[in-house]
């Protein structure tokens, strides 16, 4: 039996899929078209799936004598528990989203990942036990014994390579999932000789899959599947809790990966052209990560790098003067300004603070002070994580600038008002080379007249181990207190 | 579709990918992370093929009986990311406006 004919018009159905995808990726340009741009996602999935299930209804023979024993008609059973199973997913899928706090969304797109990975795994296993029905295979009928089925030796690649890459992305997402949500501690795992083990599964799984074109045995099969949760599992433990953004960017483009390998196996082109846009995204948002740390990719991935948060030294050892402000004290200086600039880091998603903070933005507007808001690429757990929760604190999004766009306005700027941010406003990464940080793109925050920075207490640092400069200049005050119980106490002192 | 056909709109589809995702704004990025993750639930229609083919020879062991059960578990992942997906990209993105007046200070200083 040759490959499994797929009509013109479900190959042309499938284009269009592909085609609405891109559009919902173009959408994103920009707030205004990128609802817009959601809709064609959907209506591409609609038609992905509306395909198939058109063009595979499930069928059951009627050997009904004297019949035909070759009669079909439709299996109504296998239709019930297909879409039984969307229902089920839909439900799951709908509630999950309407009730998942923003601040949560890192642990919940690892998630997601983990089950994008799962249904890879679980697709190319199918694939493999009844290779006829995806046309990847040549029938044998020997002279004696049981037909069995010879998948095409192209095809084995495909389903290795789709298998292995879903495998990863699977353990690898469940991983960074624990890490994201607090589960498993964000501290770095190193296993001794960890380098030299991952490559021996990686090469092991490479080799594995080539000889599996030449020998489809079921051992070599489930090999390179175990092999492959185990490596997904390995790559990211030992990697630090501050660096997930790049580990989830990539994540999502491997997932990408899983559904191209699995596109090439089923000659689907809604899926090969999906795969590689999700495989690019992902990739092009780990670059940007990596490159505002300043770190390459490799060092990321190599993991080791984080410091704990709470020291076993008790804080830094030479004692430098620095200045204490009050919230009465932060309220006044910004009802005066002319212009505050906030930046906000993870540790305002961990307080909560993103509403109050806002509250306190309105304040100072209602008084005529202008109000920015300054996000440095890796501020928070995930691209582009601190401009949603603004969003979901109903910040205006034009009062929200990135990095390059409003670094050069500090210098004009009366206060800078940090908020849960720390590396990122280290001076240090311009000036000292001795530094972890060194050489990675921070926010100019010393520039402003006056910085007020908030921190629970003077001990402990930032997630590179390196104390914050920032703290002990002349212009800098720090508000030590819980950040979304002090913004509380200035929006009351602005009244 | 031969090899040659399906490889050549999979490198092209990574150039559009590339040029698509570049434009897409730093705001957006973590919609573009959800959106992308459930456009990647179109594996689902790997899933669907699994859970509705028929018996046929040839399969291994067990065989299409386990890999339509498979297949059926697949769906329920793939649904879930597809509904929940695109159901948390929309919530998001509908958080997402502009200053309701063009920018005039209240000049009580």
């Amino acid at each position: 039996m040759h490959e499994l004919t797929v009509s013109p018009w479900a190959s042309l159905a499938y284009l269009v899929a592909g085609v609405c995808f891109i559009l919902a990726l173009r959408g994103l340009s920009s707030p205004a078209s990128s609802q817009r741009g959601n809709r064609f996602g959907i209506i591409g999935m609609t038609i992905a799936v509306v395909t198939t299930l058109a063009t595979h209804v499930p069928l059951r023979s009627v050997a009904v004598p004297p019949g035909n024993p070759h009669d079909l008609m439709i299996d109504w059973d296998t239709v019930g528990e297909i879409l039984a199973a969307i229902g089920v997913g839909a439900a799951i899928g709908l509630v999950t989203a309407r009730r998942i706090a923003m601040t949560a969304m890192p642990q919940l797109v690892a998630a997601f990942h983990s089950l994008v990975g799962l249904a890879a795994v679980l697709v190319g296993v199918a694939a493999y036990l009844n290779p006829q029905a995806f046309g990847i295979s040549d029938l044998v009928v020997p002279m004696i014994g049981q037909p069995f089925a010879v998948i095409h030796p192209v095809s084995r690649i495909e389903l290795g390579l789709g298998v292995a890459i879903g495998a990863i992305t699977f353990s690898g997402s469940v991983i960074a999932f624990l890490k994201l949500n607090g589960n498993m501690g964000g501290k770095p795992i190193m296993l001794p000789g960890r380098h030299v083990i991952n490559l021996a599964l990686l090469a092991g799984i490479l080799g594995l899959i080539a000889y599996f074109v030449t020998e489809q045995a079921p051992w070599v099969f489930w090999t390179i599947a175990i092999l492959s949760f185990v490596i997904g599992f390995l790559l990211i433990v030992p990697i630090g809790g501050a660096d997930m953004p790049v580990v989830v960017s990539m994540l999502n483009s491997y997932s990408g990966w899983a559904a191209a390998a699995m596109g090439f196996t089923l000659h689907n082109s809604a899926m090969i052209i999906t795969g590689a846009l999700v495989g690019s995204s992902g990739a092009i948002l780990s670059y940007i990560m990596c490159r505002a740390m300043n770190r390459s990719f490799i060092s990321v991935i190599a993991g080791g790098f984080g410091a704990v948060a709470d020291t076993s030294g008790g804080g830094t050892a030479i004692d430098r003067p620095w200045k204490r402000g009050s919230a009465e004290d932060a309220a006044f200086l910004m009802s005066q300004a002319e212009q505050v600039i906030i930046v906000p880091g993870y540790g305002m998603a961990v307080a909560q603070a993103q509403h109050v903070l806002r509250e306190m933005g309105d304040k100072l507007k209602a008084e005529g002070v202008r109000v920015k808001y300054a996000i440095h690429p890796v501020a928070g757990r995930m691209p582009g994580h601190m401009n949603v929760l603004l969003a979901e604190a109903n910040v205006p999004y034009d009062d929200v600038f990135e990095l390059e766009d409003i670094n050069s306005e500090f210098a004009q700027t009366d206060v800078a008002f940090v908020i849960g941010a720390n590396d990122v406003t280290n001076p240090a990464a311009k000036t000292d080379k001795t530094s972890p940080i060194y050489g990675m793109p921070v926010l100019d925050v010393e520039k402003a007249k006056t910085v007020l920075f908030i921190k629970r207490s003077m001990g402990g640092v930032g997630y590179a181990g390196v104390d914050n400069d920032l703290f002990y200049r002349d212009n800098t005050m720090m508000l030590l207190a819980d950040a979304k119980k002090m913004v509380e106490d200035i929006v009351k002192a602005l009244d | 579709m031969d090899f040659i056909a399906i490889l050549s709109i999979f490198v092209l589809a990574c150039f559009v990918g590339y040029f698509v995702v570049w434009a897409v704004t730093p705001a957006l990025h973590t919609p573009l992370m959800a959106v992308t993750n459930a456009i990647s639930s179109v594996i689902i229609v790997g899933a669907l093929i699994a859970a509705a083919a028929p018996t046929v020879l040839g399969a291994i062991g067990a065989g299409s009986g386990v890999a339509k059960a498979l297949g059926l578990v697949a769906v329920v992942l793939a649904s879930v990311n597809i509904f929940g997906g695109f159901a948390v990209t929309a919530r998001m993105l509908a958080m997402y406006k502009k200053k309701e007046r063009p920018v005039a200070p209240a000049s009580s200083k």
